[in-house]
Protein backbone atom coordinates (compact mmCIF):
# COMPACT_ATOMS: atom_id res chain seq x y z
CA UNK A 1 0.00 0.00 0.00
CA UNK A 2 1.36 3.38 -0.96
CA UNK A 3 0.82 5.87 1.84
CA UNK A 4 -1.28 8.92 1.12
CA UNK A 5 0.51 12.14 2.06
CA UNK A 6 1.13 15.65 0.86
CA UNK A 7 4.34 14.36 -0.77
CA UNK A 8 2.38 11.67 -2.62
CA UNK A 9 0.02 14.34 -3.97
CA UNK A 10 2.96 16.49 -5.05
CA UNK A 11 4.69 13.51 -6.70
CA UNK A 12 1.56 12.47 -8.56
CA UNK A 13 0.80 16.04 -9.59
CA UNK A 14 4.10 16.02 -11.51
CA UNK A 15 3.21 12.83 -13.43
CA UNK A 16 -0.42 13.35 -14.34
CA UNK A 17 -1.68 11.23 -11.43
CA UNK A 18 -0.62 8.05 -13.19
CA UNK A 19 0.89 6.37 -10.13
CA UNK A 20 -2.10 5.90 -7.83
CA UNK A 21 -2.83 2.28 -6.93
CA UNK A 22 -6.23 0.78 -6.43
CA UNK A 23 -7.20 1.35 -2.80
CA UNK A 24 -7.87 -2.34 -2.22
CA UNK A 25 -7.35 -5.58 -4.15
CA UNK A 26 -10.23 -7.73 -5.42
CA UNK A 27 -8.83 -11.28 -5.29
CA UNK A 28 -10.59 -14.55 -6.00
CA UNK A 29 -11.37 -16.41 -2.77
CA UNK A 30 -8.96 -19.04 -1.44
CA UNK A 31 -10.25 -22.46 -0.35
CA UNK A 32 -10.18 -21.49 3.31
CA UNK A 33 -9.23 -18.81 5.81
CA UNK A 34 -8.70 -18.59 9.55
CA UNK A 35 -11.55 -16.11 9.80
CA UNK A 36 -14.39 -15.36 7.40
CA UNK A 37 -16.50 -12.28 8.05
CA UNK A 38 -19.82 -12.04 6.24
CA UNK A 39 -20.67 -8.46 5.39
CA UNK A 40 -18.28 -5.77 4.15
CA UNK A 41 -20.02 -2.81 5.70
CA UNK A 42 -18.40 -0.58 8.27
CA UNK A 43 -18.81 -3.04 11.16
CA UNK A 44 -17.51 -6.07 9.22
CA UNK A 45 -14.49 -4.23 7.83
CA UNK A 46 -13.70 -2.69 11.22
CA UNK A 47 -13.85 -6.17 12.77
CA UNK A 48 -11.35 -7.44 10.19
CA UNK A 49 -9.11 -4.39 10.67
CA UNK A 50 -8.88 -4.77 14.46
CA UNK A 51 -8.40 -8.54 14.15
CA UNK A 52 -5.26 -7.73 12.20
CA UNK A 53 -4.15 -4.68 14.12
CA UNK A 54 -4.83 -5.81 17.70
CA UNK A 55 -4.42 -9.58 17.39
CA UNK A 56 -2.19 -10.14 14.33
CA UNK A 57 -4.80 -12.32 12.61
CA UNK A 58 -4.54 -11.49 8.91
CA UNK A 59 -5.63 -14.70 7.17
CA UNK A 60 -9.08 -13.16 6.90
CA UNK A 61 -11.71 -12.84 4.17
CA UNK A 62 -14.52 -10.32 4.26
CA UNK A 63 -17.26 -11.41 1.87
CA UNK A 64 -20.01 -9.15 0.64
CA UNK A 65 -23.20 -9.81 -1.30
CA UNK A 66 -23.28 -6.43 -3.01
CA UNK A 67 -20.54 -3.86 -3.00
CA UNK A 68 -18.38 -2.59 -0.20
CA UNK A 69 -20.18 -0.21 2.14
CA UNK A 70 -23.29 -0.36 -0.04
CA UNK A 71 -25.76 -1.22 2.71
CA UNK A 72 -26.52 0.86 5.76
CA UNK A 73 -22.96 2.24 5.81
CA UNK A 74 -23.90 4.17 2.69
CA UNK A 75 -27.41 5.03 3.83
CA UNK A 76 -27.14 6.69 7.22
CA UNK A 77 -27.01 10.29 8.43
CA UNK A 78 -23.37 9.95 9.68
CA UNK A 79 -23.99 11.20 13.22
CA UNK A 80 -21.40 10.27 15.85
CA UNK A 81 -22.19 10.65 19.55
CA UNK A 82 -21.88 8.66 22.77
CA UNK A 83 -24.30 10.36 25.18
CA UNK A 84 -26.07 7.18 26.26
CA UNK A 85 -27.66 6.49 29.61
CA UNK A 86 -26.73 2.87 30.26
CA UNK A 87 -23.12 2.08 31.20
CA UNK A 88 -22.46 -0.67 28.61
CA UNK A 89 -23.80 1.56 25.80
CA UNK A 90 -21.83 4.61 26.92
CA UNK A 91 -18.67 2.48 27.11
CA UNK A 92 -18.83 1.05 23.60
CA UNK A 93 -20.11 4.21 21.89
CA UNK A 94 -17.51 6.35 23.67
CA UNK A 95 -14.81 3.87 22.63
CA UNK A 96 -16.04 4.25 19.06
CA UNK A 97 -16.16 8.06 19.26
CA UNK A 98 -12.65 8.24 20.69
CA UNK A 99 -11.36 5.92 17.92
CA UNK A 100 -13.02 8.18 15.34
CA UNK A 101 -10.91 11.08 16.64
CA UNK A 102 -7.72 9.51 15.29
CA UNK A 103 -9.17 7.21 12.65
CA UNK A 104 -7.88 9.22 9.69
CA UNK A 105 -4.32 8.94 11.03
CA UNK A 106 -4.71 5.26 11.97
CA UNK A 107 -6.01 4.30 8.53
CA UNK A 108 -3.98 6.83 6.54
CA UNK A 109 -7.30 7.71 4.92
CA UNK A 110 -9.26 10.89 5.48
CA UNK A 111 -12.59 9.90 7.03
CA UNK A 112 -13.41 13.59 7.50
CA UNK A 113 -14.38 13.23 11.15
CA UNK A 114 -15.84 16.56 12.15
CA UNK A 115 -16.36 16.91 15.92
CA UNK A 116 -18.70 19.83 15.44
CA UNK A 117 -20.87 19.03 18.44
CA UNK A 118 -24.18 17.21 18.81
CA UNK A 119 -27.15 18.66 20.67
CA UNK A 120 -30.22 16.70 21.60
CA UNK A 121 -33.09 19.11 22.15
CA UNK A 122 -35.33 18.85 25.18
CA UNK A 123 -38.75 19.99 24.00
CA UNK A 124 -40.88 18.69 26.86
CA UNK A 125 -40.35 18.82 30.64
CA UNK A 126 -40.12 15.05 30.60
CA UNK A 127 -37.18 15.30 28.22
CA UNK A 128 -35.50 17.97 30.37
CA UNK A 129 -35.53 15.57 33.32
CA UNK A 130 -34.38 12.70 31.13
CA UNK A 131 -31.42 14.61 29.68
CA UNK A 132 -30.39 16.02 33.07
CA UNK A 133 -30.22 12.43 34.23
CA UNK A 134 -28.23 11.42 31.15
CA UNK A 135 -25.81 14.34 31.68
CA UNK A 136 -25.20 13.17 35.27
CA UNK A 137 -24.79 9.55 34.11
CA UNK A 138 -22.35 10.67 31.41
CA UNK A 139 -20.30 12.57 34.01
CA UNK A 140 -19.92 9.32 35.96
CA UNK A 141 -19.12 7.38 32.79
CA UNK A 142 -16.43 9.85 31.71
CA UNK A 143 -18.36 11.01 28.65
CA UNK A 144 -18.12 14.78 28.22
CA UNK A 145 -21.68 16.13 27.93
CA UNK A 146 -23.56 18.96 29.57
CA UNK A 147 -27.11 20.22 29.79
CA UNK A 148 -27.34 23.68 28.21
CA UNK A 149 -29.93 26.45 28.36
CA UNK A 150 -32.22 27.50 25.47
CA UNK A 151 -30.18 30.69 25.08
CA UNK A 152 -27.01 28.68 24.60
CA UNK A 153 -28.86 26.48 22.08
CA UNK A 154 -29.79 29.61 20.15
CA UNK A 155 -26.19 30.84 20.22
CA UNK A 156 -24.90 27.54 18.91
CA UNK A 157 -27.58 27.19 16.27
CA UNK A 158 -29.05 30.59 15.32
CA UNK A 159 -31.38 29.24 12.63
CA UNK A 160 -33.44 27.52 15.31
CA UNK A 161 -36.74 28.86 16.62
CA UNK A 162 -36.65 28.11 20.35
CA UNK A 163 -40.03 29.63 21.26
CA UNK A 164 -42.37 26.97 19.99
CA UNK A 165 -45.36 27.36 20.25
CA UNK A 166 -45.96 23.63 20.04
CA UNK A 167 -42.43 22.36 20.68
CA UNK A 168 -40.48 25.08 22.55
CA UNK A 169 -36.80 24.35 23.19
CA UNK A 170 -36.33 24.02 26.95
CA UNK A 171 -32.65 23.07 26.84
CA UNK A 172 -30.43 20.50 25.25
CA UNK A 173 -27.98 17.73 26.01
CA UNK A 174 -24.77 18.97 24.40
CA UNK A 175 -21.85 16.75 23.46
CA UNK A 176 -19.17 19.05 22.06
CA UNK A 177 -16.96 16.20 20.78
CA UNK A 178 -19.73 14.46 18.87
CA UNK A 179 -20.15 15.19 15.19
CA UNK A 180 -20.16 13.57 11.79
CA UNK A 181 -17.80 11.69 9.47
CA UNK A 182 -17.77 10.78 5.81
CA UNK A 183 -19.60 7.46 5.74
CA UNK A 184 -18.12 6.03 2.50
CA UNK A 185 -14.62 7.01 3.56
CA UNK A 186 -14.98 5.00 6.77
CA UNK A 187 -15.75 1.84 4.77
CA UNK A 188 -13.14 2.60 2.11
CA UNK A 189 -10.47 3.48 4.67
CA UNK A 190 -10.98 0.26 6.61
CA UNK A 191 -11.07 -1.76 3.37
CA UNK A 192 -7.81 -0.24 2.17
CA UNK A 193 -6.11 -0.88 5.51
CA UNK A 194 -7.40 -4.50 5.59
CA UNK A 195 -6.24 -5.12 2.03
CA UNK A 196 -2.81 -3.73 2.92
CA UNK A 197 -2.57 -6.31 5.73
CA UNK A 198 -3.15 -9.07 3.15
CA UNK A 199 -6.81 -9.70 3.94
CA UNK A 200 -9.18 -10.58 1.11
CA UNK A 201 -12.20 -8.42 0.44
CA UNK A 202 -14.51 -10.36 -1.86
CA UNK A 203 -17.42 -8.41 -3.27
CA UNK A 204 -20.38 -9.73 -5.31
CA UNK A 205 -20.22 -12.96 -3.31
CA UNK A 206 -23.44 -13.93 -1.60
CA UNK A 207 -23.58 -16.43 1.25
CA UNK A 208 -26.04 -19.21 0.45
CA UNK A 209 -25.49 -21.50 3.39
CA UNK A 210 -23.43 -22.15 6.51
CA UNK A 211 -21.75 -25.56 6.78
CA UNK A 212 -21.05 -27.03 10.20
CA UNK A 213 -19.74 -30.26 11.67
CA UNK A 214 -20.15 -31.52 15.21
CA UNK A 215 -21.76 -28.26 16.35
CA UNK A 216 -19.00 -26.02 15.00
CA UNK A 217 -18.84 -24.03 11.81
CA UNK A 218 -16.57 -25.27 8.99
CA UNK A 219 -17.29 -22.74 6.28
CA UNK A 220 -19.84 -20.97 4.11
CA UNK A 221 -21.44 -21.86 0.78
CA UNK A 222 -21.32 -18.84 -1.48
CA UNK A 223 -22.06 -17.88 -5.06
CA UNK A 224 -18.29 -18.20 -5.60
CA UNK A 225 -18.16 -21.70 -4.13
CA UNK A 226 -17.43 -23.11 -0.71
CA UNK A 227 -15.09 -21.08 1.51
CA UNK A 228 -13.79 -22.88 4.59
CA UNK A 229 -13.03 -21.11 7.86
CA UNK A 230 -12.08 -21.79 11.46
CA UNK A 231 -14.15 -18.90 12.73
CA UNK A 232 -17.14 -17.17 11.19
CA UNK A 233 -18.34 -13.65 11.95
CA UNK A 234 -21.83 -12.63 10.85
CA UNK A 235 -22.00 -8.84 10.51
CA UNK A 236 -24.85 -8.24 8.09
CA UNK A 237 -27.22 -5.79 9.84
CA UNK A 238 -30.67 -6.00 8.21
CA UNK A 239 -30.20 -9.53 6.91
CA UNK A 240 -28.85 -10.97 10.18
CA UNK A 241 -31.97 -13.10 10.60
CA UNK A 242 -31.49 -14.69 7.17
CA UNK A 243 -27.83 -15.62 7.75
CA UNK A 244 -28.58 -16.79 11.31
CA UNK A 245 -31.30 -18.99 9.84
CA UNK A 246 -28.66 -20.64 7.58
CA UNK A 247 -26.52 -21.17 10.69
CA UNK A 248 -29.48 -22.76 12.46
CA UNK A 249 -30.44 -20.31 15.18
CA UNK A 250 -32.98 -17.52 15.64
CA UNK A 251 -32.41 -13.96 16.70
CA UNK A 252 -34.50 -11.48 18.68
CA UNK A 253 -34.32 -9.14 15.71
CA UNK A 254 -36.85 -7.60 13.35
CA UNK A 255 -35.92 -5.72 10.19
CA UNK A 256 -37.66 -2.42 9.49
CA UNK A 257 -37.03 0.48 7.13
CA UNK A 258 -35.46 3.73 8.32
CA UNK A 259 -35.45 6.69 5.99
CA UNK A 260 -33.32 9.76 5.48
CA UNK A 261 -33.38 12.60 3.02
CA UNK A 262 -31.32 15.58 1.90
CA UNK A 263 -32.28 19.05 0.75
CA UNK A 264 -30.82 21.02 -2.10
CA UNK A 265 -27.36 22.36 -1.18
CA UNK A 266 -27.30 25.80 0.44
CA UNK A 267 -24.65 28.05 1.97
CA UNK A 268 -23.36 27.08 5.44
CA UNK A 269 -26.04 27.90 8.01
CA UNK A 270 -25.67 25.28 10.74
CA UNK A 271 -22.37 23.97 12.13
CA UNK A 272 -23.72 21.56 14.73
CA UNK A 273 -25.78 18.37 14.63
CA UNK A 274 -29.27 18.77 16.08
CA UNK A 275 -31.47 15.91 17.20
CA UNK A 276 -35.05 16.46 18.27
CA UNK A 277 -36.37 13.26 19.76
CA UNK A 278 -39.83 14.48 20.73
CA UNK A 279 -40.70 15.09 17.11
CA UNK A 280 -38.19 12.46 16.00
CA UNK A 281 -36.14 14.33 13.49
CA UNK A 282 -32.43 15.01 13.28
CA UNK A 283 -30.46 17.25 11.01
CA UNK A 284 -26.97 18.36 10.10
CA UNK A 285 -25.45 20.17 7.15
CA UNK A 286 -23.13 18.20 4.92
CA UNK A 287 -19.90 19.58 3.50
CA UNK A 288 -21.68 19.93 0.18
CA UNK A 289 -24.28 22.17 1.86
CA UNK A 290 -27.21 19.77 1.84
CA UNK A 291 -29.31 19.57 4.97
CA UNK A 292 -29.17 15.88 5.93
CA UNK A 293 -32.35 14.85 7.70
CA UNK A 294 -33.36 11.62 9.36
CA UNK A 295 -36.60 10.51 10.93
CA UNK A 296 -38.25 7.55 12.59
CA UNK A 297 -38.59 3.97 11.48
CA UNK A 298 -41.56 2.36 9.85
CA UNK A 299 -43.52 0.14 12.18
CA UNK A 300 -43.60 -3.03 10.10
CA UNK A 301 -41.12 -5.61 8.78
CA UNK A 302 -39.71 -4.45 5.50
CA UNK A 303 -36.74 -5.47 3.34
CA UNK A 304 -37.34 -3.13 0.41
CA UNK A 305 -34.93 -0.28 1.32
CA UNK A 306 -37.75 2.20 0.86
CA UNK A 307 -40.07 3.47 3.54
CA UNK A 308 -43.45 5.07 3.94
CA UNK A 309 -43.94 8.60 2.70
CA UNK A 310 -45.95 9.72 5.69
CA UNK A 311 -42.94 9.25 8.00
CA UNK A 312 -40.98 11.78 5.97
CA UNK A 313 -43.95 14.10 5.97
CA UNK A 314 -44.25 13.86 9.77
CA UNK A 315 -40.52 14.44 10.29
CA UNK A 316 -40.44 17.52 8.09
CA UNK A 317 -43.68 18.93 9.44
CA UNK A 318 -42.24 18.82 12.96
CA UNK A 319 -38.79 20.10 12.01
CA UNK A 320 -40.24 23.09 10.12
CA UNK A 321 -41.52 24.51 13.39
CA UNK A 322 -38.08 24.31 15.00
CA UNK A 323 -36.27 25.34 11.79
CA UNK A 324 -38.64 27.73 9.96
CA UNK A 325 -36.17 28.26 7.10
CA UNK A 326 -36.63 24.60 6.09
CA UNK A 327 -40.05 25.46 4.69
CA UNK A 328 -38.30 27.24 1.77
CA UNK A 329 -36.06 24.31 0.90
CA UNK A 330 -36.63 21.68 -1.75
CA UNK A 331 -35.83 18.12 -0.76
CA UNK A 332 -33.59 16.45 -3.32
CA UNK A 333 -33.27 12.79 -2.45
CA UNK A 334 -34.83 10.31 -0.09
CA UNK A 335 -33.77 6.75 0.65
CA UNK A 336 -34.29 3.94 3.13
CA UNK A 337 -32.08 1.40 4.85
CA UNK A 338 -33.03 -1.89 6.48
CA UNK A 339 -32.20 -1.73 10.17
CA UNK A 340 -32.14 -4.66 12.58
CA UNK A 341 -34.03 -3.82 15.74
CA UNK A 342 -33.68 -5.85 18.93
CA UNK A 343 -36.16 -5.94 21.78
CA UNK A 344 -34.16 -3.57 23.99
CA UNK A 345 -32.80 -1.47 21.10
CA UNK A 346 -29.23 -2.41 22.01
CA UNK A 347 -26.86 -4.38 19.78
CA UNK A 348 -25.77 -8.01 20.00
CA UNK A 349 -22.03 -8.83 19.94
CA UNK A 350 -22.00 -12.43 20.96
CA UNK A 351 -21.12 -16.05 20.66
CA UNK A 352 -23.94 -18.07 19.13
CA UNK A 353 -25.43 -21.54 19.65
CA UNK A 354 -23.17 -22.68 16.77
CA UNK A 355 -19.53 -23.17 17.78
CA UNK A 356 -16.89 -20.79 16.37
CA UNK A 357 -19.67 -18.66 14.91
CA UNK A 358 -20.01 -15.11 16.20
CA UNK A 359 -22.59 -12.46 15.51
CA UNK A 360 -22.57 -8.68 15.55
CA UNK A 361 -25.99 -7.22 14.80
CA UNK A 362 -28.93 -5.32 16.21
CA UNK A 363 -27.42 -1.87 15.87
CA UNK A 364 -30.82 -0.70 14.72
CA UNK A 365 -31.01 2.95 13.80
CA UNK A 366 -27.63 3.97 15.25
CA UNK A 367 -24.88 1.77 13.89
CA UNK A 368 -22.65 4.21 12.05
CA UNK A 369 -21.44 6.00 15.17
CA UNK A 370 -20.40 2.67 16.68
CA UNK A 371 -18.35 1.27 13.79
CA UNK A 372 -14.81 1.49 15.30
CA UNK A 373 -15.94 0.40 18.80
CA UNK A 374 -18.08 -2.41 17.41
CA UNK A 375 -15.18 -3.68 15.29
CA UNK A 376 -12.83 -3.42 18.27
CA UNK A 377 -15.15 -5.44 20.53
CA UNK A 378 -16.07 -7.99 17.85
CA UNK A 379 -12.39 -8.55 16.97
CA UNK A 380 -11.61 -9.25 20.62
CA UNK A 381 -14.53 -11.67 20.84
CA UNK A 382 -13.51 -13.51 17.68
CA UNK A 383 -9.78 -13.63 18.49
CA UNK A 384 -10.15 -14.86 22.07
CA UNK A 385 -13.42 -16.76 21.70
CA UNK A 386 -14.72 -14.92 24.75
CA UNK A 387 -16.12 -11.39 24.95
CA UNK A 388 -14.00 -8.59 26.35
CA UNK A 389 -15.27 -5.83 28.64
CA UNK A 390 -16.92 -3.88 25.80
CA UNK A 391 -18.94 -6.80 24.41
CA UNK A 392 -19.71 -8.76 27.58
CA UNK A 393 -23.10 -7.20 28.29
CA UNK A 394 -24.25 -7.33 24.67
CA UNK A 395 -24.59 -11.11 24.59
CA UNK A 396 -27.39 -13.01 22.92
CA UNK A 397 -28.53 -14.54 26.21
CA UNK A 398 -29.46 -11.32 27.97
CA UNK A 399 -33.03 -11.63 26.70
CA UNK A 400 -33.49 -14.99 28.44
CA UNK A 401 -31.87 -13.66 31.62
CA UNK A 402 -33.77 -10.38 31.56
CA UNK A 403 -30.53 -8.39 31.67
CA UNK A 404 -31.56 -5.87 29.06
CA UNK A 405 -29.51 -2.84 28.16
CA UNK A 406 -32.69 -0.93 27.85
CA UNK A 407 -31.93 2.08 25.69
CA UNK A 408 -35.44 1.96 24.26
CA UNK A 409 -36.76 3.05 27.63
CA UNK A 410 -33.74 5.27 28.34
CA UNK A 411 -34.09 7.20 25.11
CA UNK A 412 -37.85 7.05 24.85
CA UNK A 413 -37.44 6.47 21.10
CA UNK A 414 -35.45 4.28 18.79
CA UNK A 415 -32.01 5.84 18.64
CA UNK B 1 -48.20 3.04 0.07
CA UNK B 2 -49.40 -0.04 1.90
CA UNK B 3 -53.17 -0.59 1.70
CA UNK B 4 -55.01 -3.29 3.60
CA UNK B 5 -58.68 -4.24 3.71
CA UNK B 6 -59.97 -4.54 7.25
CA UNK B 7 -61.91 -7.83 7.50
CA UNK B 8 -63.93 -6.46 10.43
CA UNK B 9 -65.48 -3.38 8.80
CA UNK B 10 -64.61 -4.02 5.14
CA UNK B 11 -62.92 -0.67 4.67
CA UNK B 12 -59.82 -0.57 2.48
CA UNK B 13 -57.44 1.67 4.41
CA UNK B 14 -53.95 2.96 3.75
CA UNK B 15 -51.24 2.72 6.34
CA UNK B 16 -51.73 6.09 8.03
CA UNK B 17 -55.05 4.67 9.21
CA UNK B 18 -53.50 1.44 10.46
CA UNK B 19 -51.22 0.52 13.34
CA UNK B 20 -48.78 -2.38 12.86
CA UNK B 21 -48.59 -5.10 15.52
CA UNK B 22 -45.74 -7.33 14.25
CA UNK B 23 -45.71 -11.14 13.99
CA UNK B 24 -48.99 -13.04 14.13
CA UNK B 25 -49.77 -16.55 15.37
CA UNK B 26 -47.27 -16.48 18.24
CA UNK B 27 -47.96 -19.22 20.75
CA UNK B 28 -48.04 -17.70 24.17
CA UNK B 29 -46.03 -19.11 27.08
CA UNK B 30 -46.53 -17.93 30.62
CA UNK B 31 -46.09 -19.29 34.15
CA UNK B 32 -44.86 -22.87 34.21
CA UNK B 33 -43.10 -22.71 30.86
CA UNK B 34 -39.37 -23.16 30.46
CA UNK B 35 -37.00 -20.19 30.13
CA UNK B 36 -36.32 -21.11 26.52
CA UNK B 37 -40.04 -21.22 25.65
CA UNK B 38 -40.67 -17.89 27.32
CA UNK B 39 -37.68 -16.29 25.60
CA UNK B 40 -38.78 -17.65 22.27
CA UNK B 41 -42.30 -16.28 22.75
CA UNK B 42 -41.15 -12.91 24.01
CA UNK B 43 -38.20 -12.14 21.74
CA UNK B 44 -37.36 -14.61 18.95
CA UNK B 45 -39.03 -13.58 15.72
CA UNK B 46 -39.28 -15.14 12.27
CA UNK B 47 -38.47 -11.84 10.52
CA UNK B 48 -38.70 -13.51 7.08
CA UNK B 49 -37.60 -11.88 3.85
CA UNK B 50 -40.70 -12.86 1.94
CA UNK B 51 -44.11 -14.08 3.09
CA UNK B 52 -44.99 -12.84 6.56
CA UNK B 53 -48.11 -13.04 8.72
CA UNK B 54 -48.72 -9.94 10.79
CA UNK B 55 -51.08 -8.34 13.24
CA UNK B 56 -52.56 -4.99 12.28
CA UNK B 57 -55.11 -2.73 13.95
CA UNK B 58 -57.51 -0.51 12.08
CA UNK B 59 -56.57 2.24 14.56
CA UNK B 60 -58.27 5.22 12.91
CA UNK B 61 -61.24 3.20 11.68
CA UNK B 62 -63.19 0.50 13.46
CA UNK B 63 -60.35 0.03 16.00
CA UNK B 64 -60.33 -3.78 15.64
CA UNK B 65 -57.30 -6.08 15.33
CA UNK B 66 -56.96 -8.25 12.26
CA UNK B 67 -54.24 -10.30 10.54
CA UNK B 68 -52.57 -9.84 7.17
CA UNK B 69 -50.37 -11.95 4.89
CA UNK B 70 -47.77 -9.78 3.21
CA UNK B 71 -44.44 -10.07 1.43
CA UNK B 72 -41.72 -8.12 3.23
CA UNK B 73 -39.46 -8.17 0.16
CA UNK B 74 -41.95 -6.60 -2.27
CA UNK B 75 -44.68 -5.17 0.02
CA UNK B 76 -47.24 -7.26 -1.92
CA UNK B 77 -50.35 -8.06 0.13
CA UNK B 78 -51.84 -11.55 -0.23
CA UNK B 79 -54.91 -10.97 1.91
CA UNK B 80 -56.30 -10.14 5.33
CA UNK B 81 -58.28 -12.29 7.72
CA UNK B 82 -59.85 -12.13 11.18
CA UNK B 83 -57.65 -12.17 14.27
CA UNK B 84 -59.66 -15.02 15.83
CA UNK B 85 -57.62 -17.70 14.03
CA UNK B 86 -54.66 -19.73 15.23
CA UNK B 87 -53.28 -20.30 11.74
CA UNK B 88 -53.73 -18.74 8.29
CA UNK B 89 -56.95 -19.88 6.57
CA UNK B 90 -56.78 -22.06 3.43
CA UNK B 91 -57.91 -19.24 1.13
CA UNK B 92 -54.96 -17.09 2.23
CA UNK B 93 -52.51 -19.98 1.81
CA UNK B 94 -53.90 -20.61 -1.70
CA UNK B 95 -53.48 -16.93 -2.56
CA UNK B 96 -49.86 -17.04 -1.38
CA UNK B 97 -49.07 -20.27 -3.28
CA UNK B 98 -50.62 -18.83 -6.44
CA UNK B 99 -48.11 -15.97 -6.29
CA UNK B 100 -45.17 -17.79 -4.62
CA UNK B 101 -45.12 -21.42 -5.85
CA UNK B 102 -41.82 -22.10 -4.03
CA UNK B 103 -43.04 -20.85 -0.67
CA UNK B 104 -43.02 -23.29 2.25
CA UNK B 105 -45.16 -22.64 5.29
Amino acid sequence: MKRYSVFAIAREALRHHSGWDRAWASPEPRASYDVVIVGAGGHGLATAYYLGKNFGITNVAVIEKGWLGGGNTGRNTTIIRSNYLQDPSAAIYEKARSLYETLSQDLNYNVMFSPRGVMMLAQTHHEVRGYLRTAHANALQGVATEFITPQRVKELCPIMNIDGPRYPVLGALWQPRGGTARHDAVAWGYARACSAMGMHIIQQCEVKGVRSEGGAVTGVETTKGFIGCNKLGIVVAGHSGQVADMAGFRLPVEAVALQALVSEPIKPCMDVVVMANTVHGYMSQSDKGEMVIGGGTDGFNNFTQRGSFHHIEETLRALVETFPMLSRLKMLRQWGGIVDMTGDRSPIISKTPLGNCFINCGWGTGGFKAIPGSGWAMAELMAKGEPGPLARDFNLWRFREGQFIDESVAAGVAH
Amino acid sequence: MLTLTCPCCGVTAEETELAPGYEAHLKRFGPGSTDAEFESYMFARKNPKGVHFERWRHAYGCGKWFLAARCTATLEVFGTYPAQTTEPPAAILDAIRARRPDWKA
